[in-house]
């Protein structure tokens, strides 16, 4: 805190000091509500019951009520009352529950081991196909008893739609309150945030390693914008490029061997290469304009990145290496922040529209369609969901930065709001945490 | 209180090249004290046009506020048109008398701090803030300034000056401050 040494500072002073400490003693401050609009084309009817003693492991871990949130917050699922008693061992009449409507129904049972650790097991049937889907035990440490519901949501997920659960990994943000800069990690249902980094200036742009084990940020605690790379278990921290100037915009390449960069030390703001303990810096692009924004295909082959060497920025792409740059966007004048789907055909990037409104497009690769995702107006930072079935990026709604999330049609949104915080700078974590 | 040290030092060292310096440095002693005196309380982020002039009283005692934004009573704000990274006429003065306190003193160091308004991308906006700073540094150096006093840097949009999304406010943000390091 800088207060001011002058007659005016005591009282604000110590509003500041309250104002902290009434977000400290409220437990929830760093958790999400989450609000959803809009509905999948189909919604899976799916029976999720009670699991069997699940009480015994806390409140806080009520695997069934976990798994169900997580499976309707995909929009693609809806949740059937389940009164009855089962687990993983039951034998249900399928053929009622095909009577009640069910797709698909999930039992299981959490019990004690004998080090301290928990056993979940569930069970899922196709009740459609009359088939026992199988299950799975899971024995984790009473801390991971939310990371084990979201996997098993995550398995009935890939069991019913075809495609991978997102339920398990993680997103890093940047929260602001009372001028503290805050660099958080949630699940990715907004639960169980804790904190990576906090300080008293700002901390934009972070990014995780492809293994999941550590972020890339930019922090501007020494008074400049520093990159810094801190393995989020340990909290060990190191600046990675620290050049005379600006040092900002990280993004790992998909081996997790180097990373791309912005600097500025050579004059105007230009990208370059560096390997993830430092070594190797090259220069990638040699233009007399602002570069910026790289990131890298799944490929490893091609940077994506932002160029107004042009006029206006628009998203270019070249060889990963350096080397001739192609433009990639030709609609509207203003278009930032690419990042690029797991699969490598979709771009998503923030647009300015008529009236200085920033909204979330798409941009197909192949076919060159461009969907406008959002009806939102200061839209920021877009980053793919590791399945590419979501997006998440920051907006703003009712006065306060929020976290968005999209499904790729537009068509399901929810929105993450997090009390009397501003929250911005959304990234998505691999699978891997 | 390494910005109050910092900030001494360069009343210091300004008292110091003009006490022993030519006729012509004359105009700089008086501006400089003049100027540092003239702060004002909790402003020290302000535009000091006009320090001086209004004929303070000699018993006046003026409070130095220091915080991580203090500036040492100079103006060195430098305000950019929207879009623009020219260094407009009216911030000529402000730049040659930094420049002369610079030259006279080849040990100071300055970082040139380039800002945005909150409107675009963050990093976007960092890198035009960088060309905001760079320009006063350009413009610095081609008064003497040597590279290696200066720094350009940018807090993009991130560090507003005001508050607000309006023009008044975007205007007051779209700025480039030189610090003493």
């Amino acid at each position: 805190m800088h207060a001011r040494p002058d007659a005016t500072s005591l009282a604000s002073r110590r509003s500041c000091c309250a104002g902290l400490l009434t977000l400290a003693l409220t437990p929830a401050w760093a958790q999400f509500r989450v609000e959803i609009s809009g509905v999948g084309a189909t919604q899976l009817p799916v029976a999720v019951a009670r699991f069997r003693d699940e009480d015994k492991a806390g409140p806080n871990a009520a695997i069934s009520a976990i798994i169900r949130a997580d499976l309707e917050r995909s929009g693609q699922f809806r949740n059937l009352d389940v009164s009855a008693a089962l687990d993983e061992t039951s034998q249900p009449a399928l053929a009622d529950w095909r009577g009640r409507g069910a797709d698909a129904l999930l039992a299981g049972s959490v019990s004690r081991l004998a080090d301290g650790r928990w056993d979940v097991r569930y069970k899922l049937w196709d009740v459609v196909k009359g088939q026992d889907l199988g299950g799975q035990s899971l024995a984790v440490v009473t801390a991971d008893l939310r990371l084990a519901a979201h996997r098993i949501a995550d398995a009935v997920y890939e069991h019913l739609t075809g495609d991978k659960g997102v339920f398990a990994t993680r997103i890093a943000y940047v929260t602001r309150a009372a001028n503290r800069f805050t660099l958080r990690i949630t699940d990715a249902d907004g639960e169980g945030g804790q904190v990576a980094l906090t300080s008293v200036e700002p901390i934009i742009s972070p990014a995780w390693s492809p293994d999941g084990r550590e972020l890339a940020y930019v922090s501007f605690e020494q008074q400049k914008a520093v990159v810094w790379v801190q393995e989020v278990a340990s909290g060990q921290r190191r600046s990675l490029a620290n050049f005379r100037g600006s040092n900002s915009a990280p993004a790992w390449s998909p081996d997790g061997r180097q990373l791309a960069l912005s600097l500025s030390r050579d004059g105007g703001t230009q990208l370059f290469s560096i390997g993830r303990d430092g070594s190797g810096l090259k220069r990638l692009t040699q233009s007399g304009a602002i570069d910026t924004e790289a990131t890298f295909t799944p490929d490893g082959r091609t940077i994506y990145f932002v160029s107004d060497r042009g006029g206006g920025p628009q998203v270019y792409r070249m060889p990963a290496a350096g080397g001739n740059a192609e433009r990639v966007t030709f609609t509207g004048a203003y278009n930032i922040s690419p990042a690029l789907s797991p699969d490598g055909r979709t771009l998503a990037y923030v647009s300015r529209l008529g009236g200085g409104n920033f909204r979330l497009h798409t941009l197909d690769l192949s076919s060159g369609n461009i969907l406008v995702l959002s009806d939102t107006n200061e839209d920021e930072s877009p980053s793919f969901a590791p399945n590419g079935k979501l997006i998440i990026y920051a907006s703003r709604a009712q006065g306060r930065d929020v976290l968005m999330t999209s499904t790729l049609d537009g068509r399901i949104k929810t929105r993450l709001l997090s009390s009397g915080l501003d929250v911005r700078e959304p990234v998505w974590g691999p699978y891997n945490r | 209180m390494k910005r109050l040290s910092s900030a001494l030092a360069v009343l210091a060292v300004a008292a110091l090249s003009a006490a022993c310096s030519s006729p012509v440095k004359l105009e700089e002693k008086s501006e400089v004290p003049i100027e540092s005196r003239n702060t004002m309380p909790g402003g020290g982020a302000g535009n000091a046009a006009g320090a001086g002039s209004a004929g303070a009283a000699q018993s006046q005692v003026a409070t130095v506020s220091v915080d991580r934004s203090a500036v040492s009573g100079a103006a060195r704000i430098v305000y950019f048109d929207y879009d623009s990274f020219v260094v407009k006429d009216e911030f000529r003065a402000l730049v040659e008398s930094n420049a002369k306190r610079m030259t006279a003193s080849k040990s100071l160091r300055a970082s040139i701090e380039g800002h945005t308004d909150e409107r675009g991308g963050r990093e976007y906006n960092l890198a035009l803030g960088q060309k905001r700073a760079e320009a006063v540094l350009r413009a610095m150096s081609l008064l003497g300034v040597t590279e290696a006093q200066l720094e350009a840097v940018s807090f993009g949009k991130e560090r507003p000056a005001a508050q607000g999304s309006d023009e008044a406010a975007w205007a007051r943000n779209r700025r480039a401050e030189l610090k003493d390091k």
